[in-house]
């Protein structure tokens, strides 16, 4: 497997990613947005990790960068599904157009 | 010439009735409010006596010197050195300014206790005792000033305190009026002074060559009497518009001589000057402002002798204005008015003295003039303190037994001013005469006889009119009404005491200068020898002999008698139904005679109404003419103004106006890119991102070649 269809794949799943958290209005759905790109991101790691370079073999270092973004991607998620909860209990609403206190 | 011994103590004298005039002018008011009116008086009384007894000590200390080395001089400070010139502020006692302290702290000194009795009733004793200090001292300026500047300033300080004293009760417009009346017609006479200041010292600083041009010479100038006593040799031979400089300077300080001591034809101010205090018209209008044109022509007696001419004007203005006056007094009804004329009149004698050369004799009959005159003024205040106020003679009369002290004082002044042998006017004015008609006259021969006769008339009218104010005031039955009557009455010490000690001085002063024939020791010249020896020398004698003199001494003494009883025959009896009797039967002449000649009402036509008008076409010219061009200047400043305004208003705004409006439009359009919303951010920065990117791969792709 080339590392070519892998960054093309990761790039593919950046993009959705990237329209996901641009176009949807529900902040769940930004979230899950968030997620995929951070995933795309950790394809690359891997990716550029598994690439032979110098002919010395494969190394580890990006795969336990990805364990690392993997777990801090979890708690980032715990953390802000909280603040989406705390929000909808407050405001009644998840659609993130509507969360204007801030600007008046 | 010896140089003049210093003193370090003499400005003093004139010092402390200024410390006086100055405690009472700022603190007076609360002194007299919180003590009553004693301390005014006594602090104005302390101060003057106090100079009196510095110079007596000053007196007693020349007096030790030989007489060649007879003056003290007090050099204090440099007043004004500029380029050549230097002035310096400094005094000199000598045996001249020696009388004159003696006389102003002396007789000054029995009108500051006279006046405590007499300003009792007044409600601003302090104003009239700070006024009458401050004159002390500016007499006292005037007097022991060494330089002519100096001079000059007491000269317009007694000017100054006397236009404040006529004025005193300015509630009265009249007597305000007068006031300002003596001190407009003294601005004439201090003007000509000045000129001749200013002549004398361009005369002395420097030369013209034939051509007419002038250049200064070198060397120190200045104005003090040493130094032109010794630039007179340089000023001598020079002219100006073809007039000796010399006698040109002369008349013009003897103009300035005839403001102050009120000589035809400024005399106008001094009856008018009546209208101050009685003690203040003994004091200032009669023993010593005064005379101080008198003392600044005997000061300056190193110039006159030098010429002839000035001299001859000097006798002659002495002498018309001596019968003028006196004339004038025949028909006077106010007491104070009588004694103003007779001021005058005796001040024009003064002046034949020193304007034949006599100067000793003038000064001797300045010094006896004010005792008699002071006693005779201020006896007159007594008489008006008695009488409510009343000063018409004709009013009076009979108060001889009611107020024994100023009867008698007031007769032997009266005495003594009518010429009466034995009592100080006789001997001065006898001198005088005798002067006049003895020295001999280069410039015309016949002057001494005009001079003589013009001077005895006027002693004759003298023992006449003084005579007739006895009469009406003393003697007879008392004319006023109940009420008045009842108040009569003798006054306090206070005023007594001065009036004593100037009749005292009156009768025996003549004794220091007897008449050559007498034999006696002649004290008075003597003592003036070392100030008037110089000039003497210029003066010459007609040699008239001693028969001359007894003949012309019992010709006066003739006339004086002559005039008394000729009083007495008219005015002794019934003297009001005498005076209007006699006003009835020449009732042109008296109107005329009563009215002083009509020369006020001619000065009014000649120079006040034009001088009024002037100002008035002034006035027009300055609030049309000079306001119109004020206004119009005002005006289009104002239209300047106007479209500068619009300017402001409507282009630099508008333009400060457009650039924020321009700002606020601009704002208002970029500010719908700050959505607020995340999601346009990212939007935007993912398109940015992506922008960039293909731009680096368009630039990779055209430029990337030449990797």
């Amino acid at each position: 497997m080339s590392a070519q269809a892998v960054l093309t794949v990761a790039a593919v799943l950046f993009s959705l990613g990237l329209y996901c958290v641009i176009t949807r209005r529900n902040a769940v759905s930004i979230l899950m947005g968030v997620e995929l790109m951070l995933n795309a991101a950790n394809i690359n790691l891997v990716a550029f990790s598994n690439l032979s370079l110098g002919g010395q073999g494969p190394k580890v270092e990006g795969h336990m960068f990805v364990v690392f973004v993997v777990l801090l991607a979890a708690a980032e998620a715990a953390v802000a599904l909280a603040i989406i909860l705390s929000i909808f209990r407050r405001m009644g609403t998840v659609e993130a157009d509507r969360m204007t206190s801030l600007k008046e | 010439m010896n140089e003049p011994l210093t003193v370090n103590y003499v400005w003093l004298i004139p010092f402390l009735p200024l410390c006086g005039a100055f405690v009472n002018g700022t603190v007076g008011w609360w002194l007299q409010k919180r003590f009553g009116r004693r301390p005014n008086g006594a602090i104005a009384n302390a101060a003057v006596w106090g100079a009196f007894l510095i110079s007596v000590q000053l007196f007693l200390t020349l007096r030790g010197l030989p007489p060649e080395q007879r003056a003290l001089v007090n050099h204090l400070y440099s007043w004004i050195p500029v380029g050549q010139l230097d002035v310096a502020l400094s005094f000199t006692v000598d045996p001249l300014s020696a009388v004159m302290i003696l006389v102003v702290t002396g007789v000054g000194g029995l009108i500051h206790l006279y006046s405590i009795g007499y300003m009792a009733h007044d409600k601003s004793v302090w104003r009239y005792f700070a006024y009458l200090n401050l004159f002390t001292f500016a007499m006292l300026v005037l007097v022991l000033a060494d330089n002519l500047l100096l001079m000059f300033v007491g000269w317009e300080g007694v000017g100054l305190c006397s236009y404040l004293l006529i004025g005193f009760w300015y509630q009265d417009v009249e007597k305000a009026k007068a006031g300002m009346k003596a001190f407009i017609v003294n601005r004439v006479g201090d003007f000509a002074f000045l000129a001749g200041m200013l002549l004398i010292l361009w005369g002395a600083a420097g030369y013209w060559d034939d051509a007419g041009r002038y250049t200064m010479t070198g060397g120190t100038l200045s104005v003090d009497f040493r130094w032109l006593a010794s630039a007179t040799t340089y000023l001598q031979g020079k002219e100006v518009l073809g007039v000796s400089l010399i006698t040109l300077a002369c008349i013009l300080f003897f103009i300035g001589a005839t403001g102050k001591s009120a000589q035809l034809p400024l005399y106008v101010w001094l009856p008018d000057a009546m209208a101050g205090p009685t003690p203040v018209s003994a004091l200032i209008h009669a023993a010593t402002m005064v005379t101080a044109g008198v003392y600044m022509v005997a000061r300056l007696n190193f110039l006159f002798a030098l010429s002839p001419a000035a001299l001859t004007v000097v006798s002659g203005v002495g002498a018309a204005t001596a019968l003028f006056a006196a004339t004038i007094g025949f028909a006077q009804r106010d007491i104070k008015k009588v004694l103003a004329y007779s001021t005058v009149s005796q001040l024009g004698f003064m002046f034949i003295g020193v304007g034949v050369g006599a100067f000793t004799a003038g000064i001797f009959h300045l010094m006896t003039h004010a005792f008699f005159k002071a006693c005779l003024f201020l006896c007159a205040g007594s008489v008006i303190h008695a009488m409510s106020g009343e000063q018409d003679a004709l009013k009076m009369g009979g108060l001889a037994k009611k107020m024994p002290f100023t009867f008698w004082t007031f007769l032997v002044s009266t005495l003594a001013i009518a010429g009466i042998p034995g009592l100080a006017g006789f001997f001065s004015k006898d001198e005088i005469l005798w002067k006049a008609f003895d020295t001999a006259n280069p410039v015309v021969a016949w002057w001494p006889y005009l001079v003589w006769g013009m001077g005895a008339t006027a002693a004759l009218g003298t023992a006449f009119y003084m005579f007739r104010l006895v009469y009406l005031t003393f003697a007879g039955e008392c004319r006023a009404d109940e009420e008045t009557k009842h108040h009569i009455h003798e006054s306090p010490w206070t005023m007594t005491l001065p009036l004593v000690a100037l009749a005292s001085l009156a009768a025996v002063a003549g004794w220091l200068g007897p008449p050559g024939v007498f034999n006696l020791p002649n004290t008075f010249e003597h003592w003036l020898e070392p100030v008037f020896g110089g000039a003497a020398r210029h003066i010459t004698s007609r040699e008239s002999g001693h028969g001359a003199e007894w003949g012309l001494m019992g010709l006066s003494v003739a006339l004086a008698v002559a005039g008394i009883l000729a009083a007495r025959a008219v005015y002794a009896k019934n003297g009001a139904e005498a005076a209007r009797r006699l006003s009835g039967r020449f009732p042109l002449i008296h109107q005329f005679v009563f009215n002083k000649y009509y020369v006020d009402e001619i000065y009014a036509a000649l120079v006040v109404r034009p001088f009024m008008g002037l100002t008035r076409v002034l006035g027009w010219i300055d609030a049309h003419i000079v306001d119109g061009i004020v206004n119009l200047v005002g005006k289009v400043t104002a239209v300047f103004a106007m479209i500068d305004g619009w300017i402001d208003l409507y282009i630099v705004d508008g333009m400060v106006n457009l650039t924020a409006w321009i700002v606020i439009a601009v704002g208002r359009k970029a500010k719908t890119v700050q959505t607020g919303r995340l999601q346009d951010y990212l939007y935007v920065m993912a398109g940015g991102a992506v922008l960039m990117l293909v731009v680096s791969y368009m630039v990779e792709r055209v430029f990337g070649g030449g990797r």
